[in-house]
């Protein structure tokens, strides 16, 4: 319940982001961060809210670690908890369609 | 399960300079710890224990926010329930036994839980109606800061919120005092250092002489933090030293913080196992009593208390896991009683507490040969996971 996931920031509302997750797109909620955001910008999200913009090289390391944790997991939700902390990250998030 | 280090060669120049530095602080053994269920995780995940040197001892102390919640505060979530409320909480929250049961029992009583994944999603339930819903708070402060972004925005006439929420540097303070742990030092969770920023740590370092290094969460963050940590040890450098500085800055994130303490103030509690923490507990300010659960409901706990817990319930040693006294492979249940499917204790039931973690991946894999060299090449293939998740 501390893990931050990094994403894309594709599109900028008020203080809603439209926000890429391996290519699912998520609303986030900027109310928390503490520097402006925009479209190009990654940021580290928890329970559905940005806290942090972080530089891009660091965010695709670690994308690309979570990436291939969660395809080793693929169909298999139960059986690894980092995996399942991460999507539980996502769903967090409301879905960019809403 | 095989996931690989992204960079097995920086892996394993990491584990050896650990192993040549915890040598040079020549005493055995040296024990630091950890205050992040996220830390255990990769710790075990990628069988890091196994590519430590001998004399080293990584410790998971009070990191799981559902497992220090303690009964009285799940007795209130279970109480409302019964009493007819409909809960939304957090899903790790479910199974935590509270005196006489857990919010799943009260839902197999008849009562309504509904799992959320972030509270706004418990403000559009509660849009959508009538009924009173309660949002059972928790989590340390990077999970509490949105809790105060929804309240300051505005909640439904429906919604109000139980908070057990936990504030961790005050943790800390007592776990350094406790003559039973001999914490030579701490690695602090790199995201509550992103809200609470590094500087937070310095007066800590100050009172109680301990280094505190920030780490990130991949395996080689951690290992790199550990590096950094024995290195002060061994020059007996009490500071603050920050290795996640990609996300953690010394002051944090301000309106993080400033929404935090405009809606919460810290008072002092029970946290499961650790016993009475000064200033641990995040309550609503009274400025917020008309959201505050405790405030809008009268919370029977009595009926609950007649009842006493269960026989296996009194022999779980989830306190002292907590505390860091105790390992999971100490406890007669672990494994046995008390799995992943049926927890007796909360360290089994959430997915950042020890057991549960130990459960899965196997926690201190007996793979470090006899000579105290690394082992990274095991960790590295996988082979430490596989051969540490038979506990």
């Amino acid at each position: 319940m501390c893990l931050g996931v990094p994403g894309l920031v594709i599109e900028v509302e008020d203080l809603v982001a439209t926000v890429d997750f391996w290519g699912v797109r998520k609303r986030i909620s900027l109310d928390l961060v503490d520097e402006p955001v925009r479209a190009g910008d990654y940021v580290l999200n928890h329970v559905g809210f940005a806290i942090r913009r972080i530089p891009p090289e660091d965010a695709r390391a670690t994308l690309e670690l979570y990436e291939q944790l969660l395809k080793d997991n693929a169909g298999n939700e139960s059986e690894d908890l980092m995996a399942a902390d991460v999507r539980s990250e996502m769903h967090a998030a409301n879905g960019a369609d809403r | 399960m095989n996931l690989e280090f992204r960079d097995p060669v920086r892996a394993r120049e990491l584990a050896d300079t650990l192993t040549r530095i915890v040598a040079e602080i020549g005493r055995s053994p040296v024990s630091v710890m950890h205050v992040c269920g996220s830390h255990e995780q990769a710790i075990a995940r990628f069988g890091l224990r196994a590519s430590l040197p001998r004399g080293l001892n990584v410790i998971m102390g009070p990191g799981c926010p559902v497992c220090i919640t303690d009964m009285p505060e799940i007795d209130e979530g279970v109480a409302l329930a019964l009493q007819g409320v409909r809960i939304a909480t957090y899903g790790d929250m479910l199974r935590v036994p509270g005196t006489a049961g857990s919010l799943a029992d009260a839902r197999a009583a008849g009562a309504t839980i509904d799992i959320v994944y972030s509270v706004s999603q418990a403000v559009e339930l509660a849009r959508q109606t009538d009924q009173e819903v309660v949002f059972f708070a928790t989590g340390f402060e990077t999970t509490a800061v949105a809790t105060a972004a929804v309240i300051l925005k505005g909640l439904p006439p429906n919604l109000s919120v139980l908070s057990a929420h936990k504030y961790i540097p005050p943790v800390m303070e007592i776990v350094a005092e406790m003559p039973q742990t001999r914490v030579e030092g701490f690695l602090a969770a790199g995201h509550a250092a992103t809200i609470t920023g590094w500087g937070i740590f310095e007066p800590f370092v100050a009172r109680h002489h301990l280094p505190v290094v920030v780490a990130g969460f991949e395996p080689l963050d951690i290992l790199a933090a550990l590096v950094r940590l024995a290195e002060m040890l061994r020059d007996r450098e009490a500071s603050v030293s920050n290795m996640f500085p990609r996300c953690v800055t010394r002051e944090g994130n301000r309106n993080a913080q400033a929404q935090l303490w405009r809606v919460f103030r810290p008072i002092g509690g029970r946290w499961r196992g650790i016993a009475h923490v000064p200033n641990g507990n995040l309550r609503l300010r009274d400025e917020f009593a008309g959201v505050d659960a405790r405030r809008r409901f009268t919370i029977d706990l009595a009926s609950l208390w007649n009842r006493a817990p269960s026989s296996l319930v009194r022999q779980c040693i989830c306190g002292n896991i907590m505390a860091g006294i105790a390992s999971p492979s100490d406890c007669p249940l672990f494994g046995r009683e008390c799995v992943p499917d049926s927890p007796v204790g909360a360290c089994m039931v959430s997915s950042e507490g020890t057991c549960r973690i130990w459960h899965q991946y196997g926690g201190i894999p007996d793979l470090r040969p006899e000579e105290s060299t690394s082992c990274v090449r095991c960790v590295t293939d996988g082979t430490a996971t596989k051969k540490g998740s038979s506990p």
